[in-house]
């Protein structure tokens, strides 16, 4: 296998193969209640807990639409771009389980809501568009647990009836990488809509992965293969890789592919066959005579419009033009709703003088480590924006140098304490007096005065020397250009 | 007073707000008959004890404003209530009780009504004889061994007995007004959107709608204008303007135009029934309606049409009743089995034929050439009424075309059954409200009964040209009481 810069191949022998993929993302919508009833959405509750009668389908009971998550699918649209279709209609999608009360699901077949759209994609060799066919509303259905009773079935219908995005791209991604990035924007542009939290552990954001490989060139597609219900961006890249390979050996062997549903195996690393195409459910499709078309007027778009937050791409275009940071690193801050609001709140607390590159090294370097470390979300940093602002603006005015920065850093984690006040507290403020650091350097040259000669005659590795005895004798709160300055002068 | 049961609801409305009567009074009597009418199998949940006791409650302190103080009243068993078993004539349902009302009984409840208990239908509301109810045939008053119609066969029967002074039944093809035309009594199907479907158990939900059946239109006018109601939990609930059909009833229908449509004049159709027609012509006339000929050019596609849209939405309606969740239960090896068990087991023969048949009508492959097809032949059917509309006021015709037929007698043969419909489909499939009223006798001495369509949101016009020409044709029911021994 090759991954030269741009491109993902697979190589047999003498023949390279483009790796096709297209992703169906489930995104559960962020509501207090469900699609069609007004049950808790909440994640974690005791089973069958937030269960309406409508979510069980008693008899003669009707589902009513919930504004609310219309309003979220139609701003996920505008989000990416897309039509949004005013006319919309949703249908039932029949099929027996016991974890489908209703026997069907209500989800949205001919007339989804959302139509064609697109997301741009920044990779390391550039920009990339990637096209959304179509965003769908949908019920969720409930969750059958097999493992607590060697006999029976346990039905658990929190989730019956939550209401999930179904946003459907177009077969434009080429490798593994792309699918992350892919899904890192979704998530990130529906976090900034506050659409949905993108939560994977609880299962908020998953995907049905398809998967073609083709002759590089080609224009034909491939037959495609769906992974179904992939809950991490870690096991879709490995899900791909799996997947490409085995239908490129399949190629390679003679074999066609037959077009199927598989699942991915995360513990053997590998995709098993589901169903084949002929098995395939016959869903029977049809208008959900419960539901009237769902009719939304111009003004109900503009208004959601109207309110749309500054996305992803229009914060980093800003960022690259208000604070002149490099694309890379906008690109980072902006990824993440919660990065973006701290950075924006770490300027804004800096004041006039600020250095705001600074700032961006000490978020996306010390920060981050921090974070990282202790599994945080910057929304739970132990140290806030206006603390850290403070602190850059320490370093920044020369009142701390940036290696007794990272010490008061160290304590300001301990109940996001002012910096400021640890630095006074400690007495850490940097030596910033000229006669002092002198008389401090005088006496260092004076003890060691054989090593000044050998430095006069030629030994200029001693330099460091000097300055690390300076150093240690302030109490690394000296002011090291200045030591720099001083001992150069002195020791001409 | 031992003619009680006998009084018309308005009767026994005043005669309570008169205090010549008390709700116990009433209800006591109207349980005494249910008492001695089992045979004719009407209800399938008796309520009586606790109807006795709230009618006592309401007695100690009446309230003498509502619509329906203390009248006690019997309704199908589509129609979920609170605490009290709801079947919906089904071995799937047998042992379901429900802790939720139906928006419809709430209503009616709020106007001080009292529960009697649930009347037999077929199952699902699938049927046009009450022939395929898990709890057996219901007979009609008329004659022993007489289907009463269906699917609300055990309200027609329980209206046309007097064990009930009014009821409610639901209507998807003509379930309210054939057996009201088979009893000699008045039924009602609404304009589609006009009464919640919150609480009932789903057959079409396109097309399901509940309705007033009662002896007589002005009952039928009252009830109507108490189960009506906008109801958010219903997303086809409609808001509009509803009247109080009772009081703005009025016997001058003069210059009301009235449409005959020449498309029901189906090939065999008795001559009785024909016959009838013309009578009825005859008496919209003398009220002063103006007679048209109009064309409903659409009218033999309809039966059809119904025949794959109703069974369509049932199949995917009836798939909740899958044994996991509630009602009847098979025993099974594995998940698959026990759903095969539980529905092969817990439906019957004629709503395991519509499931087929809605499956196989929204398979894919046939989808388009079956389902989009007649919803499109749907849309021509409401056309040919609303082109209609432009011209008339109200439609009249035969409600059937034939009267009540013998138990037994079309059990066999499901599309002679179905034909029972032909007239009442196509307002079903348009949406619009329509009356039957009882109208003559054929030479068995059966009663036949007249249908008037109206417009939809129209209730009012119809209830009104039922009530002038009630009038004229001074209908009388010939119940001998056979089935009191």
């Amino acid at each position: 296998m090759s991954k030269n810069k741009s491109e993902y191949l697979i190589n047999r022998k003498d023949n390279q193969y483009e790796v096709v993929i297209g992703l169906e993302v489930h995104a559960q919508v962020t509501s207090e209640s469900k699609l069609f009833s007004s049950s808790s959405t909440k994640f974690g509750a005791e089973p069958n807990t937030q269960v309406s009668l409508v979510d069980a389908a008693f008899p003669g009971m009707l589902p009513v639409i919930n504004e609310f998550c219309v309003k979220q699918a139609i701003k996920t649209g505008i989000g990416l771009n897309a039509k949004i279709n005013k006319r919309s209609v949703f249908d039932r999608k029949n099929y027996f389980y016991a974890d489908l009360p209703q026997g069907y699901q209500i989800s949205q077949f001919k007339d989804p809501i959302v139509g064609e759209g697109k997301v741009i994609l920044d990779m390391p060799n550039g920009q990339k568009e990637v096209g959304i066919e179509r965003l769908h509303l949908e019920q969720d259905a409930g969750k059958s647990i097999h493992d607590l009773d060697p006999q029976n079935t346990f039905v658990d219908l929190n989730r019956s009836g939550v209401a999930l995005m179904e946003i459907v791209s177009k077969p434009d991604l080429r490798s593994p990488d792309e699918v992350s990035a892919y899904i890192k924007k979704l998530r990130s542009i529906m976090r900034y809509l506050g659409t949905c939290d993108g939560n994977m552990q609880e299962g908020s954001l998953r995907a049905d992965v398809n998967v073609s490989v083709r002759a590089k060139g080609s224009k034909e597609f491939g037959t495609r293969c769906e992974i179904k219900n992939v809950n991490s961006i870690k096991f879709m890249q490995m899900a791909i890789e799996y997947e490409a390979n085995r239908q490129v050996d399949l190629i390679e062997e003679g074999k066609t592919i037959d077009q199927e549903t598989r699942l991915f195996d995360t513990k053997k690393n590998e995709t098993r066959s589901m169903r084949s195409k002929e098995d395939a459910h016959d869903y029977r499709y049809f208008p959900d005579p419960d539901l009237l078309p769902l009719e939304v007027s111009d003004e109900f778009v503009n208004e959601l419009k109207k309110n749309i937050p500054e996305l992803p791409d229009d914060k980093k275009k800003r960022f690259i033009d208000e604070f002149k940071l490099s694309p890379y690193e906008a690109t980072i801050l902006v990824s993440d709703i919660d990065t973006a609001k701290y950075f924006e709140e770490v300027v804004a607390k800096m004041g006039k003088n600020k250095d705001i590159k600074l700032a961006v090294n000490w978020i996306t370097g010390e920060l981050f480590a921090v974070l990282n470390n202790k599994n945080l979300e910057i929304s739970q940093s132990p140290v806030s924006a206006k603390n850290l602002a403070i602190l850059v603006n320490l370093i920044k005015n020369g009142t701390i140098s940036g290696k007794i920065a990272k010490t008061v850093f160290e304590l300001m984690m301990d109940g996001d304490k002012d910096p400021q006040k640890i630095v006074e507290e400690k007495g850490l403020k940097q030596q910033s007096d000229p006669k002092a650091i002198e008389a401090l350097i005088d006496k260092i040259i004076n003890d060691n005065r054989e090593k000044a000669i050998e430095y006069k005659q030629g030994k200029e590795k001693l330099f460091g020397f000097f300055v690390g005895q300076a150093m240690k004798a302030s109490g690394g709160k000296a002011n090291p250009q200045l030591i720099n300055e001083i001992l150069k002068k002195k020791l001409q | 007073m031992s003619d009680i049961t006998k009084q018309s609801l308005s009767e026994l409305v005043k005669n309570i707000k008169d205090k010549k009567l008390s709700s116990e009074e009433v209800t006591k009597a109207f349980i005494d008959r249910s008492e001695k009418s089992k045979e004719l199998n009407a209800y399938i949940t008796e309520d009586y004890s606790s109807a006795l006791e709230k009618a006592k409650k309401f007695d100690q302190k009446p309230n003498l404003n509502l619509k329906l103080p203390g009248i006690p009243m019997a309704v199908k068993d589509l129609f979920c209530t609170k605490n009290i078993l709801t079947t919906a004539g089904s071995k799937i349902l047998n042992n379901f009780v429900p802790s939720y009302e139906s928006t419809v009984t709430q209503n009616i409840w709020n106007e001080g009504a009292i529960l009697l208990g649930k009347l037999n239908c077929d199952e699902f509301a699938m049927g046009s004889s009450n022939e395929t109810s898990f709890f057996g045939n219901v007979q009609n008053p008329i004659d022993k061994n007489l289907v009463p119609g269906g699917s609300s066969g055990g309200s027609a029967s329980a209206v046309a007995g007097q064990l009930t002074p009014i009821t409610i039944g639901t209507d998807t093809g003509g379930s309210i007004r054939q057996p009201a035309s088979f009893t000699g009594t008045v039924g009602l199907k609404p304009t589609y959107g006009s009464c919640s479907r919150y609480g009932i158990v789903a057959f079409a939900s396109s097309l399901d709608q509940a309705g007033p059946m009662a002896q007589n239109v002005k009952d039928c006018a009252l009830l109507q204008e108490i189960i009506s109601s906008y109801d958010p939990k219903d997303s086809t609930s409609i808001d509009f303007k509803r009247n109080e059909y009772s009081k703005e009833l009025t016997n001058n229908i003069k210059g009301k135009k009235i449409g005959i449509p020449k498309e029901y004049r189906v090939d065999g159709m008795p001559k009785e029934i024909e016959e009838l027609w013309q009578k009825g012509i005859k008496y919209a006339k003398d009220c002063g309606a103006e007679i048209i000929d109009i064309s409903l050019p659409n009218t033999s596609y309809a039966l059809p049409t119904y025949y794959i849209v109703a069974p369509a939405e049932a199949s995917s309606n009836l798939a909740r009743y899958d044994g996991v969740k509630y009602g009847f239960r098979a025993k099974g090896e594995n998940l698959i089995d026990m759903y095969e068990k539980t529905r092969s087991e817990g439906f019957g023969a004629e709503v395991q034929r519509r499931i087929m048949i809605g499956t196989y009508v929204l398979s894919s492959g046939y989808y388009d050439a079956y389902y989009l097809k007649a919803q499109k032949v749907r849309k021509l059917i409401k056309n040919d009424f609303d082109e209609a509309y432009n011209k008339v006021d109200a439609i009249l015709t035969p409600s059937t075309p034939s009267s009540a037929f013998k138990i037994g007698e079309k059990k066999d043969d499901p599309v002679s059954m179905y034909l029972n419909d032909i007239f009442t489909v196509p307002v079903n499939l348009a949406g619009l409200p329509g009356i039957s009223i009882p109208a003559g006798h054929d030479a068995k001495g059966y009663p036949l009964g007249l249908q008037i369509i109206g417009k939809a949101f129209d209730e009012q016009n119809i209830l009104n040209i039922a009530y002038a020409m009630e009038e004229k044709i001074n209908f009388k029911n010939k119940i001998t009481d056979w089935w009191i021994k």
